[in-house]
């Protein structure tokens, strides 16, 4: 499988956008979904807001013609025409259904040795339901997870909202919510949370030190994008990865790995 | 004799006239061939509009009928009766259907009324072709099968078996009562429900028109309504029925314990058990799964004790064949298990627990002596009623169950009768439509049970307060206030789905009858013919056709128990004639027909090397016909010709 990046795509609009001018911020996705479907191939992304956010447009786009033809006049200004048949997936759905944990598995080359890690969904990579996976128990990124030779550790909050943009117009309710998940994860006992959402991803790492000055707690649990996570196990060195940059220091979670990695060599 | 044809247009009111121009359809009728006369009316199927037929086979030596109106499924026999009355074969008779594949499917006047002219056409050149068929009787076996002891199967053998004829009871478990002995009381009366149903199941048990098979399954079945042969296991229970005396010192002495079913997993029973003290027939059985001398070879201190010598582990299974006319399938229903729900935390969550486990607790006779206790003893101070578990939930059960509602209400009525406890029900709809019931819902109002409307999101011990410490607290939206709101508790009672029995499919194949798209047994006609099937001679009560309370239950139950006496007391039923007919000349014997038969119909003649259609089977689908290599088989009634004549009228 190869992935090509789509040339000249811009912004989805996001979640604010469409609270200002719902027809604006459908043309702004669907100048996106117009540049992917010449291309003829599906398109992926990795963040779950631009997921929904693009396969909302998808949707009222096919549900009303009536909107596809004035979006289709904004779009003509650009050269552009959407015709309505574009595939808009999640990088989490083409894992785990196009490359299969089973595949994921066979290539790892430094397991994770039973890191115990706490599978964060957020809320929009099963809400709306666009995909197959359960909205109140999701399963996929355990499964994805547990691929690597990690374990993925109970998670009851693992599809709740870390609030999102919130954290900038309401920041002190935002906080509350990163702290509730923080919290949940680290009772389970995981070392690290993954997600598979760049917001959750920032919010989470970025305000944890907050949350721990706000709620005078002590919170220390790095949070990994999952290609973080799946690259420290297929054995991409941590610059690439850009662990470097992540604000809460995930080299706990690298001595575990390789710390464990070491002993199980010298062991054999 | 030349066919004489009469076409009857029906105006069914408005419902067919109001889009077909009936008079232009009779004009249609009138020039067709053979026809001679056509006429149209505004209820064909009312005693004048019969009349109109019965006068015109009279006056006019009609000896073809055709009526154009609704579907055949309601009226085909209210018109075969009349041409019957009149002394015309009921074969002689076809009716075209212009209203639900006509009138009622189009607003185009035009259009409609030539597809009528079409459809009279085409059973105008059909009806031409047919001949006079002969309906013929079989005798009815006075016996009858019911399958499955719950208060349904009690109900129906009793009704049977005091008319004094036989019944045979066929229960699974080791004891008959079903899920109605499990429960404490019962919605709205409060009845103790043991109390009304332990005189029953004594009933049973010495009944001298019952035979009581329990712990037996029903395994194979052949034969046609009227004429059932049944094969029936008799599990071994390794306890000799004849010589056990019920003394029960077996089971207070033998040291191997067990979860027990009866107590839906909250007690313990032991592996040589009688479900229950009331049990019917009170014989223990052994369980070979968990007694050490199946799994180990040792202990037998059940066979040394046993004074009336009763203990047999030699125990074989028994299969004994019965014959019966009739059978009333009563096979329940199972517990939604809540275990998938995760954010509801059953089996995760300690005291969070299912409605047939606070049944269990809450009755005197069970594990707590009725007491109702957290799982460290203390009794709760707050407790939650979740309804609507794995009901009206698309990913389980679109269906409402009917009776968590109430149930829900009566457990709230039960906490306040034995405790201080505060009870909150969280609702979707309160549904209760029973007699007596909107009554009962007040009073557990006025006795200040709280209702929330909103289906929880979540349950959950991480505590966000001091006072949610160490409690379930219950995430839910207050639909009526609009609010996201938490409500610490004790204990979670979840109020499941009853869904169909996990062996139904297998249970619908070996009795050949059909399921609805929820899983329950299909009944023949939801309106008109609630408790037969698709398979004459076998009726479905009780909550194998659907989730019921007990009210409705035991009316199901004596409504099958009629129709299996009026069954009885005619002593014969009418075998349908449109059936199929091999020709013995062409057959090969190959026995495709054989195969395809959906309702086994079809017997191989060994000597001859040819198949024969069993008649009263026989219930003329046609899948032998398409599959017949040798155009050896054809159907009375929907011969080639009748088809073929039919096709061509429909291309007028």
């Amino acid at each position: 499988m190869e992935l090509i990046e789509l040339e000249g795509w811009t912004c989805c609009g996001s979640t604010p956008y469409g609270s200002l001018d719902e027809l604006e911020a459908i043309v702004v996705a669907a100048r996106n979904l117009a540049l992917a479907e010449k291309t003829g191939l599906d398109l992926v992304t990795p963040c779950s807001s631009c997921c929904v956010t693009l396969n909302r447009a998808r949707i009222q786009l096919e549900d009303h013609p009536h909107l596809m033809a004035q979006v289709n006049e904004a779009l003509a200004v650009a050269n552009l025409e959407y015709h309505g048949n574009l595939q808009i997936r999640h990088l989490v759905d083409v894992l785990l259904n196009d490359v299969t944990p089973e595949v994921i598995a066979s290539k790892v080359r430094h397991g994770l040795n039973g890191l115990k890690v706490a599978p964060y969904y957020g809320c929009q990579l099963v809400r709306p339901h666009y995909g197959s996976d359960d909205t109140e128990f999701p399963q996929s990124l355990d499964r994805l997870v547990e691929s690597l030779g990690a374990e993925a550790v109970p998670y009851p909050l693992k599809a709740r909202c870390c609030g999102g943009a919130l954290i900038i117009s309401e920041q002190s309710l935002a906080l509350g919510l990163i702290r509730k998940l923080l919290d949940s994860a680290a009772r389970n006992g995981a070392q690290c949370i993954v997600t598979p959402c760049p917001l959750c991803q920032t919010n989470l790492d970025a305000y944890q030190s907050q949350v721990n000055s706000k709620f005078k707690t002590d919170y220390n649990l790095p949070i990994l994008f999952i290609s973080q996570l799946i690259g420290l196990a297929l054995g991409i060195d941590h610059i690439s990865l850009g662990l470097n940059t992540n604000i809460v220091s995930p080299n706990e979670v690298l001595d575990y790995i390789y710390e464990v990695k070491r002993e199980v060599n010298s062991g054999t | 004799m030349e066919p004489r044809i009469g076409v009857y247009i029906c105006h069914c009111g408005s419902n067919i006239a109001g889009t077909v121009d009936t008079e232009e359809v009779v004009r249609f009728a009138q020039g067709l061939d053979s026809v001679v006369v056509a006429r149209d009316y505004k209820f064909m199927c009312s005693e004048p509009g019969q009349n109109l037929i019965k006068a015109d086979i009279t006056e006019l030596g009609l000896n073809r009928v055709v009526v154009a109106s609704c579907s055949p499924t309601m009226h085909e026999p209210t018109f075969r009766r009349a041409c019957q009355e009149a002394g015309l074969n009921p074969y002689l008779f076809e009716m075209a259907n212009i209203r639900e594949h006509c009138s009622w499917v189009t607003e185009d006047r035009a259009e409609a009324t030539e597809k009528a002219k079409a459809l009279v056409s085409a059973a105008v050149k059909r009806v031409y072709y047919h001949q006079p068929l002969e309906t013929r009787e079989v005798p009815v076996n006075p016996n009858t099968l019911v399958v499955g002891g719950g208060i349904a199967g009690i109900q129906a053998a009793l009704k049977i078996a005091d008319s004094e004829h036989k019944v045979y009871l066929v229960e699974r478990d080791p004891s008959i009562g079903g899920h109605m002995a499990q429960l404490d009381k019962t919605f709205p009366t409060l009845d103790c429900s043991a109390c009304i149903l332990t005189p029953k199941m004594t009933q049973v048990g010495s009944h001298p028109y019952i035979e009581l098979l329990t712990y037996s399954e029903v395994e194979e079945i052949s034969g046609y309504i009227g004429n059932f042969k049944v094969k029936v296991r008799k599990k071994a229970r390794y306890v000799d029925e004849a010589r056990c005396t019920g003394c029960g010192l077996c089971q207070t002495k033998c040291p191997w314990k067990v979860d027990s079913e009866f107590e839906a997993g909250i007690g313990k029973r032991k592996a040589i058990y009688t479900p229950f003290p009331q049990a019917v027939p009170n014989i223990p059985v052994i369980d070979t799964e968990h007694c050490v001398y199946f799994l180990k070879g040792t202990c037998r201190l059940c066979e040394k004790l046993c004074e009336a010598e009763a203990i047999d582990f030699e125990q074989q299974d028994k299969v004994i064949e019965v014959e019966v006319g009739s059978i009333i399938l009563a096979t329940g229903f199972s517990l939604f298990d809540p275990t998938p729900i995760y954010q509801y935390g059953y089996k995760r969550l300690d005291n969070v627990i299912t409605s047939l486990e606070f049944e269990r607790m809450v009755n005197s006779s069970g594990p707590t002596g009725g007491n109702i206790v957290l799982k460290d003893g203390s009794e709760p101070e707050s407790i939650a009623i979740i309804h609507c578990v794995g009901s009206r939930d698309e990913k389980y059960h679109e269906y409402c169950s009917r009776v968590c509602c109430m149930h829900s209400m009566k457990f709230a009525h039960l906490i306040k009768e034995h405790t201080d406890a505060e009870v909150c029900e969280f609702y979707i709809d309160i549904r209760s439509f029973g007699k007596g019931y909107e009554e009962f819902y007040n009073r557990v109002l006025n006795e200040g049970t709280i209702f929330f409307r909103g289906r929880p999101a979540e349950i959950t011990n991480i505590a966000e307060t001091p006072e949610e410490e160490g409690k379930l607290v219950v995430q839910f939206e207050d639909t009526l206030v609009g609010l996201q709101r938490r409500l610490p508790v004790d204990m979670v009672i979840l109020s499941c789905a009853l869904e169909p029995q996990p062996d139904a499919d297998a249970i619908a194949r070996l009795f050949n009858i059909s399921r609805s798209a929820d899983g329950f047994f299909l009944e023949k006609h939801p309106k008109l013919d609630p408790v037969a099937t698709m398979t004459d001679g076998i009726f479905v009560v009780g909550c194998c056709q659907g989730p019921k309370d007990i009210p409705d239950t035991v009316a199901q139950a004596s409504a099958a128990a009629a129709e299996v006496l009026a069954m009885i007391s005619k002593g014969r039923v009418e075998i349908e004639a449109a059936t199929a007919v091999i020709d013995e000349r062409i057959c090969s014997g190959c026995q495709v027909c054989k195969l395809v038969c959906p309702y086994s119909a079809i017997d191989f003649d060994e000597e001859k090397g040819v198949c024969r259609v069993n008649e009263a089977l026989c219930k003329g689908c046609g899948a032998c016909i398409a599959a017949c290599f040798s155009d050896a088989v054809s159907l009375n009634h929907f011969t080639n010709e009748q088809i073929v004549a039919e096709m061509e009228g429909m291309l007028v």
